[in-house]
């Protein structure tokens, strides 16, 4: 089957897709999209976290038809600017990740960085408070690292909530 | 596999009874697990997240009409006070990414013994709502699981919607995993008084084949509370009260638990839901004094 949908900004067509795989599949494979990755298949891990319809959603567990039509926002959508190469700039959320040293393997890091994106639009975008300690971990409740021990992460997500805060908008 | 995507309800009753073999798929977090495992190949997946009548909600007849397609962040946004029960069973489901995903019509689809949905659902008396291009016809959550993953849903059918009751008093539900966020139930509970009709409704987890009611801590604890004043009940009646509803369970022993466990767990989380709700009780009875 075919399928259309926006990713990033911009519109998107795969074809040959067979009915049963998953969004996660097509990003990947199809369209060239490597930033979320495929580790537990299961939405245990939110390694493969992208925005669906501005909500988001482990990409393993949609099927591809099921984004017929959708926008789609992956990790490679956070960082600013429009080209694919170095020109690009990262984004809030990704520089103080970086910063903070809350990227070790960086396997779990696409996902980490699309659901703290959406907690800090969720709270400081929307003019609320900055999230606390219990708030950033029930967030990423759905998230794993196998190699921080998570303190760093959420270092970088407070390091994030108070820039985005500081500039009035995110990446 | 055919992928079959309806954009009204009618269309969807159509395609389920052109395929009655055809997977339904809405939040996927369910379905997508068995086909990228290889564990299911459907002839057909029908995707109802398209029908907008499935995500709605509202107030209908003193109930509140649940589409079957509404994901648990929905629920505990907008039905926390007029669904207690299910709202915060549906705060235990897994993660945020599966919250805006997964959906109550998915869990009755799946009926898997550990679904959160369902223990609230049988504790409140809720209704759940079928369709076919035959009609529609309505089955009490209480008549709805028959045995191990099998339902009163015919192959034709949809799950369209859940009618809540307008809760009428406290509503509480536990869960117990290895930790708070991710997990499935090792066991669940869920416990609901109704103060105008005096009665207890349960709903147990985890705990059979299918999600079951402890009848006998039902009348049991009917019988024994005060329902002018809310007083706390004798810690006898407690004790009995958990022993009914460890009683009802029918677990195995498996990876997430022993049977004794289990068993040990439910008459724990009885005593507590029931603890909470009488405090919840007195507060209401004191206010309307």
């Amino acid at each position: 089957m075919r399928v259309s949908f926006n990713v990033n900004g911009e519109d998107v067509t795969a074809d040959n897709v067979w009915p049963g795989e998953s969004l996660l599949y097509v990003l990947r494979e199809r369209l060239g999209l490597p930033g979320s990755k495929n580790a537990c298949e299961q939405g245990e891990c939110g390694s493969c976290t992208v925005y669906f319809d501005g909500v988001t959603a482990c990409s393993c567990m949609i099927a591809a038809g099921q984004a017929e039509g959708r926008r789609v926002r992956t990790v490679e959508g956070l960082a600013q600017g429009s080209g694919k190469g170095p020109e690009r700039e990262l984004g809030t959320v990704q520089d103080a990740f970086v910063e903070a040293g809350a990227v070790q393997c960086g396997f779990c890091t696409p996902g980490l960085l699309v659901q703290t994106d959406d907690l800090l639009e969720r709270t400081v975008g929307a003019g609320l408070p900055a999230p606390d300690d219990a708030e950033i971990r029930e967030a990423l409740a759905g998230n794993l690292c196998r190699c921080t021990g998570y303190e760093k992460i959420i270092d970088a997500v407070h390091l994030a909530a108070e820039r985005h805060a500081g500039t009035g908008g995110g990446a | 596999m055919e992928f079959l995507s309806p954009s009204t309800l009618e269309e969807a009753l159509e395609a389920k009874s052109a395929h009655p073999d055809g997977l339904p798929i809405m939040g996927g977090t369910d379905v997508m697990v068995e086909l990228n495992f290889d564990k299911r190949r459907p002839a057909a997946l029908i995707d109802l997240t398209r029908i907008p009548e499935l995500a709605e909600w509202g107030a209908e007849d003193g109930c509140t009409r649940l589409g079957a397609g509404v994901p648990y962040t929905r629920i505990i946004e907008h039905l926390s006070a007029a669904a207690p029960a299910l709202a915060k069973a549906s705060r235990s489901v897994a993660s945020p990414q599966i919250r805006n995903r997964g959906t109550v019509g998915g869990n009755l689809g799946g009926a898997s013994p550990a679904g959160e949905a369902h223990p609230p659902l049988l504790a409140t008396d809720a209704v759940i709502e079928l369709a076919s291009v035959r009609g529609r016809r309505r089955v009490p959550a209480r008549e709805f699981y028959l045995s191990f993953r099998t339902t009163a849903r015919r192959d034709d059918e949809l799950i369209t919607a859940v009618l809540l009751p307008e809760p009428s008093g406290p509503q509480q539900f536990a869960k117990i995993g290895t930790r708070n966020a991710m997990v499935i139930a090792v066991t669940s509970f869920s416990l609901a008084l109704d103060a105008e009709r005096r009665t207890v409704g349960t709903g147990l987890g985890s705990a059979g084949p299918t999600p079951l009611r402890a009848e006998a801590a039902e009348e049991f604890l009917a019988g024994e509370f005060d329902w002018e004043g809310g007083a706390p009940l004798p810690e006898a009646a407690v004790r009995r009260f958990g022993e009914l509803v460890a009683a009802a369970s029918r677990p195995i022993d498996d990876q997430r638990g022993s049977a004794g466990y289990r068993r040990h767990a439910l008459s724990v989380m009885a005593r507590r839901a029931l603890s909470w709700s009488v405090t919840d009780y007195r507060k209401e009875a004191t206010r309307c004094a």
